[in-house]
């Protein structure tokens, strides 16, 4: 008899570490951001707790700046999935003064969504949010616990983080206080392509090669749109590329590329020499820019 | 989907014997670092004024851990070679942070203990392998490193390997390895150097790429600690009760004679599944569903379990302990328990004896452990625990101590013999 092989092992942790969230918290929520983590998340919950539904709704912090097709691609898998979502909007706390908006060539929206996020969290009473962030994907991430507690006011203490031993986790917390739960942790980008080949699961079209006007800006192809703040040097034109990760359109990197479906994309990674998150203009901004937003409460 | 074996490791050893920087290189010299990253590092490292680059960053990820050049916690790593997978848990050497080299081999199947040649065999080198033992690993690879500032010399690699020797007999592992290094040269860790022509074993590279861990596979003494109870209340699945968990040993199919713990009502598994697919039998590490035949009570922290060698129920028992927090453990400390699924309000009778870390001898009734040490305390609890004294590495031996105060891990447990 043989033991089970790396995916099917990886898959049964993390199903392992979401059956935990739902017997150990009040009112957990999936992050769901309409990239191919958090789908792939959303799936694994899935088999989970089959033949039950999902006992949890699913959390998207929207800035607006979305790509069209993941929204259109978010509405649809809700209804497929048989799931409530929940929106926090970054613009209604930009409406209410909460946060404001940055200027210049650079502004995004994207460390806008931190106060969002902790504020739908204290309203909502949220005691649990599981997230799709793996530990392959940058330095800080590679820290992280499965189960990693955040503090009255949500933040994250990276020098103070709780042991975490074997498969044993202390979920108790403090009222007020909350976890992010990390359960695909152990997975690469290469393991979440597989796994949606294996269980054939459905994706925004952004993940595929198509054409698009884009600009190019420090050696990054940036998706035109009307998010964009354009300076004198940017020029539109028109490529032929796809996206590796899915984040709001002002900060998402594309790469030049043919590859139409799932074969060819896990065909095209493996001349990959970088990470999927090179592209992204969020983590440049300084060599600590994901530490030093993960500690303020950021995904 | 690829067949290649998985290997967990981690790193561990003494303050700057070169733990991140050893794991640096075997992923740099693997070609395992994407370009971004080495760009990365590279220019952190020319920022700095380092004369070279300085590959420990690869692992050293947070923001304190680089201005102090130390590890802080576990950071974890992913790489393969033809035929395996790694993944890789770099520890702290630091004594400030043992609670995050015992979280790194708590689930680690094979650990490399670091020792810095000049230096030998160090104190916090024997904590760390004293709880490489305590966790059960039952294989480490010694790498002896910074090999280039003792001359590349055989005579201190073998004075070491014997010094090493003479505490290691004193615990129970399986299989030790010797391998002198360099990190930051890069000999002996993917490719065989030409600067150690005595040396006539393999890099560490092939040493992981051949090395067997035990079988982590048994047919017998099946163990399924409940995590929760599936009732879906939707149309067709009415009557569907369904008890969700991950098999922690053994093997269960569909018919077998079970028994429920801790009630010990037997009943059959009537189906098992995985997600929506049904399958006829579920093996470690596997996480499934599965119904049973009879209405019986089950619920979270139940574990459903073969029908034979179950395991025995007790509410005095003594454990091995490393205490984590920076208050002592006194006698009489009440703490909650937790023992996979199940959460149990104990009390520590009394402190028997704690470990000297110098030549691992016991010290009698001592009157506290403190933090970082290592000793034996008879547990009084609530409710009884699963207890088993015949099955090796069983799942029942591992339990985790919480301060119900601040809601802190406090300390790890491993349960041994038992009268």
């Amino acid at each position: 008899m043989n033991s089970l092989n790396y995916l099917g092992e990886i898959e049964s942790e993390a199903i392992y570490v979401i059956r935990e969230v739902a017997a150990s918290f009040e009112n957990p929520v999936i992050l769901f951001s309409g990239g191919k983590d958090s789908i792939v998340l959303t799936h694994l919950a899935k088999k989970a707790f089959y033949p039950a539904r999902i006992p949890f709704s699913l959390l998207h912090i929207d800035t607006g700046h979305n790509f069209p097709e993941t929204i259109k691609f978010r509405d649809q898998f809700v209804q497929e999935m048989k799931i409530n979502l929940q929106v926090g909007l970054v613009q209604e706390m930009i409406d209410s003064g909460k946060v404001s908006e940055e200027n210049g060539l650079y502004a995004s929206r994207n460390s806008l969504q931190i106060d969002t996020l902790l504020n739908t969290i204290e309203k909502s009473k949220i005691d649990a949010a599981i997230g799709g962030a793996r530990r392959d994907e940058e330095k800080s991430r590679a820290k992280e616990r499965f189960f990693s507690h955040r503090n009255v006011f949500g933040h994250w203490e990276p020098k103070n983080q709780r042991p975490e031993l074997w498969n044993i986790f202390n979920t108790r917390k403090k009222m007020g206080e909350h976890f992010r739960v990390f359960p695909i942790s152990n997975w690469t980008e290469i393991n979440i392509w597989e796994y949606i080949k294996h269980d054939k699961i459905q994706l925004p079209s952004i993940y595929f090669a198509h054409n698009r006007k884009c600009i190019v800006r420090d050696n990054i192809i940036l998706p035109y749109s009307n998010y964009l703040n354009l300076g004198e040097k940017d020029k539109i034109i028109n490529m032929r590329v796809r996206f590796r990760t899915c984040g709001d359109m002002p900060i998402t990197g594309a790469i030049k590329s043919n590859a139409r479906n799932v074969d060819e994309v896990i065909e095209e990674m493996q001349s990959f020499n970088t990470t999927e998150r090179g592209s992204r203009f969020d983590d440049k901004r300084s060599e600590t820019a994901m530490e030093d937003r993960k500690i303020k409460g950021y995904f | 989907m690829q067949k290649k074996t998985l290997i967990r490791f981690n790193t561990a050893g003494s303050v700057d014997d070169g733990k991140s920087t050893l794991i640096g290189r075997l992923l740099y010299d693997s070609k395992s670092v994407p370009l971004d990253q080495l760009k990365n590092i590279e220019n952190a490292s020319k920022k700095n004024g380092y004369d070279y680059t300085d590959l420990s960053l690869i692992t050293d990820g947070l923001k304190s851990e680089r201005e102090q050049g130390i590890t802080i916690d576990v950071a974890y790593r992913y790489f393969e070679t033809t035929n395996k997978k790694f993944i890789i848990a770099d520890s702290p050497g630091h004594v400030q942070y043992t609670r995050n080299m015992v979280t790194a081999a708590s689930t680690a199947d094979l650990s490399l203990i670091l020792i810095d040649a000049r230096k030998g065999v160090l104190s916090q080198t024997k904590r760390h392998l004293f709880i490489s033992s305590f966790i059960n690993i039952e294989k480490i690879i010694v790498c002896i490193n910074k090999m280039d500032l003792v001359d590349y010399s055989e005579k201190i690699f073998n004075k070491i390997v014997n010094q090493f020797k003479n505490i290691s007999e004193k615990l129970n592992f399986e299989s030790i390895i010797f391998i002198p290094i360099s990190a930051l040269h890069g000999d002996n860790i993917v490719n065989k150097t030409k600067n150690m022509k005595w040396y006539s074993e393999l890099s560490l590279l092939d040493i992981l790429n051949e090395i067997k861990t035990s079988p982590q596979y048994s047919i017998d003494n099946p163990r399924f600690p409940v995590q929760c109870v599936i009732r879906p209340r939707r149309k067709n699945y009415e009557d569907f009760r369904g008890f969700a968990g991950m098999v922690e040993n053994g093997v269960f199919c569909s018919g077998d004679e079970i028994v429920v713990m801790p009630s010990k009502i037997s009943s059959k598994i009537k189906k098992i599944f995985f997600g929506k697919k049904e399958i006829k039998k579920a093996q470690k590490n596997m996480s499934v569903t599965i119904t049973v035949k009879d209405e019986i009570d089950i619920g979270r922290g139940d574990w459903i379990v073969g029908n034979k060698n179950i395991p025995v129920l007790k509410s005095k028992f003594n454990v091995k302990i490393v205490w984590m927090s920076r208050a002592p453990l006194i006698n009489k400390a009440k703490l909650i328990l937790k023992q996979k699924t199940r959460e149990i309000s104990v009390l520590v009778n009394l402190i028997l004896s704690k470990y000297n870390n110098e030549d691992f001898s016991l010290k009698s009734k001592p009157n506290k452990l403190e933090i970082n040490e290592i000793g034996e305390v008879e547990i009084i609890s609530s409710e009884p625990i699963f207890f088993e004294n015949e099955i090796i590495n069983s799942p029942c031996a591992n339990m985790i101590l919480i301060d119900n105060l601040n809601n802190q891990t406090v300390g790890a447990c491993v349960i041994g013999k038992n009268e």
